[in-house]
């Protein structure tokens, strides 16, 4: 039995700064990660692999450089490794996103049945949580997302129950495999590879799938497929606040005068 | 002197043949070890020999030290009595009364006189271990009033008593004279009682009990702690040449094992420690870890690697562990011992016979980061960050300028500049430690220095990595780093970190980048003396200063001097030493990655240090590393010591450009 993983290779948001004149994202020089939500899936995978055996397929659709992301997952025990790329799928939005990866999974599904597909709660720089759940409704898998817990994974039964962690609960859910899982970080803690794994992923095949293993109309995919689409991106204008003092020469003198700042618009309990 | 030949020569050759495969077994397991090359540099390695072994220099180091070397010394000469001893016992004939006479009479007087200073030795040896044993004799697996301890000097004792006893007894017959034998005379007056006719018997009897003692003796040797005696002069000409932290690089190819996991995997010069190690505790009296009452006790580290090696089996070529290397019980080093170390190195410059404890322990940490994954949860991040964005925080790199936001300053251009200002993670990101560097480029300015920096192009050294043992890491980064100095041209560079100055000056070495490495201390210390730099005033705000020595431009490094010299060409005044100084100083607890882990176990290092400091009341602490800096804010803090603050060496120059109605 299968688990898919899903990782999107992203830019480092800590390093990202947006082109005040362009109103893009500089990326040059920025380096990328793999979404870090991502990396909680793969772990879950890995430990699940541990345990029953199945077998890790790491897949991402991005540019060609998104293979270095790949080649990480199989450092940390990933079995297989598919790169999703084609000129034709930049430009996707998450419809076309999910569209692609759907139809990536349920080729995997042809060699070997998949029994979880398992995805960030969202990424760091699209944000939108939606690509889990695409993929879910257009394979008909069962869909379970911001999962902090597995308790229990049937293989004969086909079941998997799961804690979500919503705002302020949690909810256990038992749901029929196969199912596909979004996951939050403190699902697990993701494991560092080790040397000799990371050496050996160095010549591992990463294989790279494109539209013509996919076999998808163009319509769907891509540019061509995605009907939203950003019309601009910008930083919010600060429209309060203001830095008080000199913290770092003078911390005392502006504790002070942080402090009176306060009292003076009654915000203290005095 | 006859001893009976039928039953002696069969006595003596079973002994040495017992002896020749006790020692043939301890070095076939040494052997096991892996290849390091330890020949290089006879010259050293000659002059290693002479100054520790023969020349005793760590062991007289303290107190009680030349009561040994009293001993070791008598030893020496005692070797060629008791080679004759053994010797003419099956020929007669050949004994050192064949050499011309006034030698022969000198060796007489010289082993007269020795026995005498080693039975002296041995009885006030023991008479320290009943009576004023040191606490840190005292360990898990041995004490001071142990019984082998006293096997063995009552061994010596009696070997000593029978030499006077026998030669007392011949001198009594008129066999020999005392002229030159005055303790052998002596003896021989407390034997006129004896009648004459018993006085053989007497001769048979310490010439037996001499043999005998001997022969057991030697065979004891390879079997207990004394087997030193037999390993420690090669040990230290084995000794590394190296600075303590600058370890063998790995070679990272496909199938390799990386780091030690078993005692094979460590280097054959690391399990002829285990069997040089004299059990005399120093080594625990110094290490912060122990003292502190964290799980590791470098000495402990050292005897559980041979504990361990013994329990193996050598079967054909190979050989066979008996039990885990990392691990708990006696025999293994348990992960919180590893995880304890500081890498302050303080335990390899106190032990006598140089015995490496700590590379051990970075052997032991490379194999749980690299082939187990093992290790602390708060090293995950940093390995992260520091493969991801090149330093410890995962600060972005773009965010290595900051610290001279109000400053001019220059990127460093092989043509126009002359130094590299390497300003470190530490500078470059830790807000108390910007202002450092804002002191230092102030300095640099004023004495007129070329200098740039390399910005965001800086990556990490890298040293936490190295110390952790992420090897693996380190040696990319260390590739990338000297790429970039080469790409830059770079061949002098000024730090203000001693583990950027270790790394870059010792550790890339390794890597073919020979670099002018300064430390800022060092630096300082000759713009003053040169008078490039010139105060504006004596730095007297500051009150009575004490210095720390950091364990890696000290002890690792041997810079001692220049930052004293920078106090006290800036204060007027000598700066006011810790108890413990200069090698002996005591770490802040943050080396060798501490610096980026929880302190859960025991009491914490930096208190113990600051409370040291507390003693001499100080108004200020002055300190040369960020690491320390941190340490000592933190525990002044803990210790609500707000009265004392805790400046870098060139805040207190800093202090002094300022004009003086400021
Ligand atoms: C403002 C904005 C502008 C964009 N501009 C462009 C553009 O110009 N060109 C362009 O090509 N794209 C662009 N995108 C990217 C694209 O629309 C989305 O990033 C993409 O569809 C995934 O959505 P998400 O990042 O919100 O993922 P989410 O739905 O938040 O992701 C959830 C999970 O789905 C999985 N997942 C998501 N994406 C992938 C993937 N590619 N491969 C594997 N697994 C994945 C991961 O497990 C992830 O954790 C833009 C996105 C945004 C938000
Ligand atoms: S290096 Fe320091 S902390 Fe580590 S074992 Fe030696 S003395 Fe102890
Ligand atoms: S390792 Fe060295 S210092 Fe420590 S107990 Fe042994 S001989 Fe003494």
């Amino acid at each position: 039995m299968l688990i898919v993983v899903c990782i999107k290779q992203v830019p480092d948001t800590t390093q990202v700064q947006i082109d005040p004149v362009t109103n893009t994202l500089v990326r040059e020089g920025i380096p990328f990660i793999a979404n870090p939500y991502d990396t909680h899936a793969l772990e879950e995978a890995l430990r699940l692999k541990d345990q029953f055996g199945m077998r890790v397929v790491a897949v991402s659709m991005g540019p060609p450089n998104a293979e270095a992301t790949l080649r990480k997952a199989l450092a940390v025990g990933a079995d297989e490794a598919i790169l999703l790329s084609d000129r034709v799928f930049g430009g996707a939005d998450t419809l076309a996103t999910s569209n692609v990866l759907s139809a990536a999974i349920k080729k995997l599904n042809e060699q070997e049945e998949v029994g979880l597909v398992l995805c960030g709660k969202q990424t760091i720089d699209g944000d939108t949580a939606q690509v889990g759940p695409g993929i879910a409704t257009r394979n008909g898998y069962s869909q379970l997302t911001l999962v902090d817990r597995v308790d229990q994974v049937d293989l004969a039964g086909k079941k998997i129950r799961v804690r979500r962690k919503l705002e302020g609960r949690h909810e256990i859910v038992e749901a029929p495999m196969p199912a596909m899982l979004t996951v939050v970080r403190e699902l697990n803690r993701p494991r560092y590879p080790t040397v000799p794994l990371r050496l050996e992923s160095e010549d591992r095949e990463v294989k790279v799938w494109n539209n013509e293993a996919l076999k998808l109309d163009v319509n769907s995919i891509g540019l061509k497929g995605s009907p939203t689409w950003v019309s601009r991106i910008f930083s919010p204008e600060r429209e309060k606040g203001e830095i008080v003092g000199d913290g770092l020469h003078d911390p005392k003198g502006t504790s002070r005068l942080l402090i009176e700042k306060l009292l003076s618009k009654d915000l203290l309990p005095v | 002197m006859t001893p009976n030949f039928i039953i002696y020569a069969p006595l003596l050759a079973v002994s040495l043949l017992f002896f020749s495969w006790s020692c043939y077994k301890r070095f076939a397991l040494i052997a096991v070890g892996q290849p390091e090359n330890r020949f290089e540099q006879l010259d050293q390695r000659i002059m290693g020999v002479l100054t520790y072994a023969l020349g005793q220099k760590r062991v007289m180091a303290r107190s009680f030290g030349l009561n040994h070397a009293v001993i070791f010394w008598a030893f020496l000469v005692l070797l060629l009595a008791n080679g004759e001893f053994l010797i003419s016992g099956l020929f007669p004939a050949l004994n050192l009364a064949l050499l011309p006479g006034p030698i022969h009479h000198l060796l007489q007087f010289a082993f007269d006189a020795v026995s005498l200073l080693a039975l002296a030795g041995v009885v006030l040896a023991a008479g320290r271990r009943l009576f004023f044993a040191p606490d840190y004799m005292e360990t898990s697996y041995t004490s001071a009033k142990s019984a082998e301890a006293f096997l063995i000097l009552g061994s010596i004792a009696l070997l000593m008593l029978a030499y006077f006893g026998l030669h007392g007894a011949m001198i009594a017959m008129g066999k020999e004279s005392a002229t030159y034998m005055p303790v052998s005379g002596l003896a021989s007056t407390l034997l006129a009682a004896v009648p004459a006719e018993n006085l053989q018997a007497l001769v048979s009897f310490f010439w037996w009990l001499h043999a005998l003692v001997l022969l057991l003796f030697i065979n004891y040797l390879p079997h207990s702690k004394h087997m030193h005696i037999l390993t420690a002069i090669p040990n230290c000409f084995f000794k590394s040449l190296e600075k303590p932290n600058t370890q063998p690089r790995e070679e990272f190819v496909k199938g390799g094992r990386f780091g030690a996991g078993s005692v094979d995997q460590l280097a054959w010069k690391d399990l002829l420690d285990g069997f040089s190690c004299t059990e005399c505790g120093r080594c625990q009296s110094v290490c912060p870890a122990a003292i502190t009452g964290k799980p590791l006790n470098p000495r402990q580290v050292v005897h559980d690697i041979k504990i361990n090696l013994l329990k193996g089996s050598l079967e054909q070529d190979s050989y066979v562990p008996g039990q885990p290397l990392i691990g708990t019980g006696e025999g293994s080093v348990s992960e919180d011992a590893i995880w304890s170390c500081t890498t302050c190195g303080a335990c390899m410059a106190a032990c006598p016979v140089l015995i490496e404890q700590m590379p051990k322990v970075v052997k032991m940490r490379r194999h749980l980061v690299q082939m187990k994954s093992q290790f602390p949860e708060e090293l995950l991040n940093l390995f992260e960050n520091m493969e991801g964005r090149s330093n410890p925080w995962g600060i972005a790199p773009t965010d290595r300028t900051k610290w001279y936001a109000t400053m001019d300053v220059k990127p460093f251009d092989a043509d126009t500049t002359e130094y590299l200002l390497y300003v470190g993670c530490a500078g470059s990101f830790d807000s108390r430690q910007k202002h450092v560097t804002v002191a230092l480029a102030h300095i640099l300015d004023a004495a007129g220095i070329s200098w740039g920096i390399l910005g965001k192009e800086e990556l990490c050294c890298g040293d936490s990595l190295r110390r952790l043992g992420n090897e693996f890491v380190f040696d990319k980064l260390a590739k990338q780093n000297v790429a970039l100095f080469n790409e830059k041209r770079i061949t002098k560079v000024i730090t203000q970190c001693p583990h950027c100055f270790t790394t870059l000056k010792n550790d890339y070495r390794q890597y073919g980048l020979e670099l002018e490495v300064i430390h800022h201390s060092e630096l300082i210390d000759s713009l003053l003396t040169s008078g490039k730099l010139k105060l504006n005033h004596q730095v007297k705000e500051l009150g009575k200063i004490a210095f720390h020595d950091s364990c890696y431009l000290g002890r690792h490094n041997d810079v001692y001097d220049p930052p004293r010299n920078v106090i006290a060409a800036a204060t007027g005044s000598a700066p006011q030493e810790f108890e413990r100084n200069h090698e002996n100083s005591f770490c802040c607890g943050a080396g060798g990655g501490r610096m980026w882990m929880e302190e859960q176990l025991g009491s914490r290092i930096n208190l113990n240090r600051i409370e040291e400091a507390l003693a001499g009341k100080p108004d200020t602490l002055c300190v040369s590393c960020p690491y320390c800096l941190t340490m000592f804010a933190d525990g002044i803090k803990d210790l609500q010591a707000d009265q004392i603050q805790v400046k870098d060496i060139a805040e207190v120059v800093a202090e002094g450009l300022r004009p003086v109605n400021q």
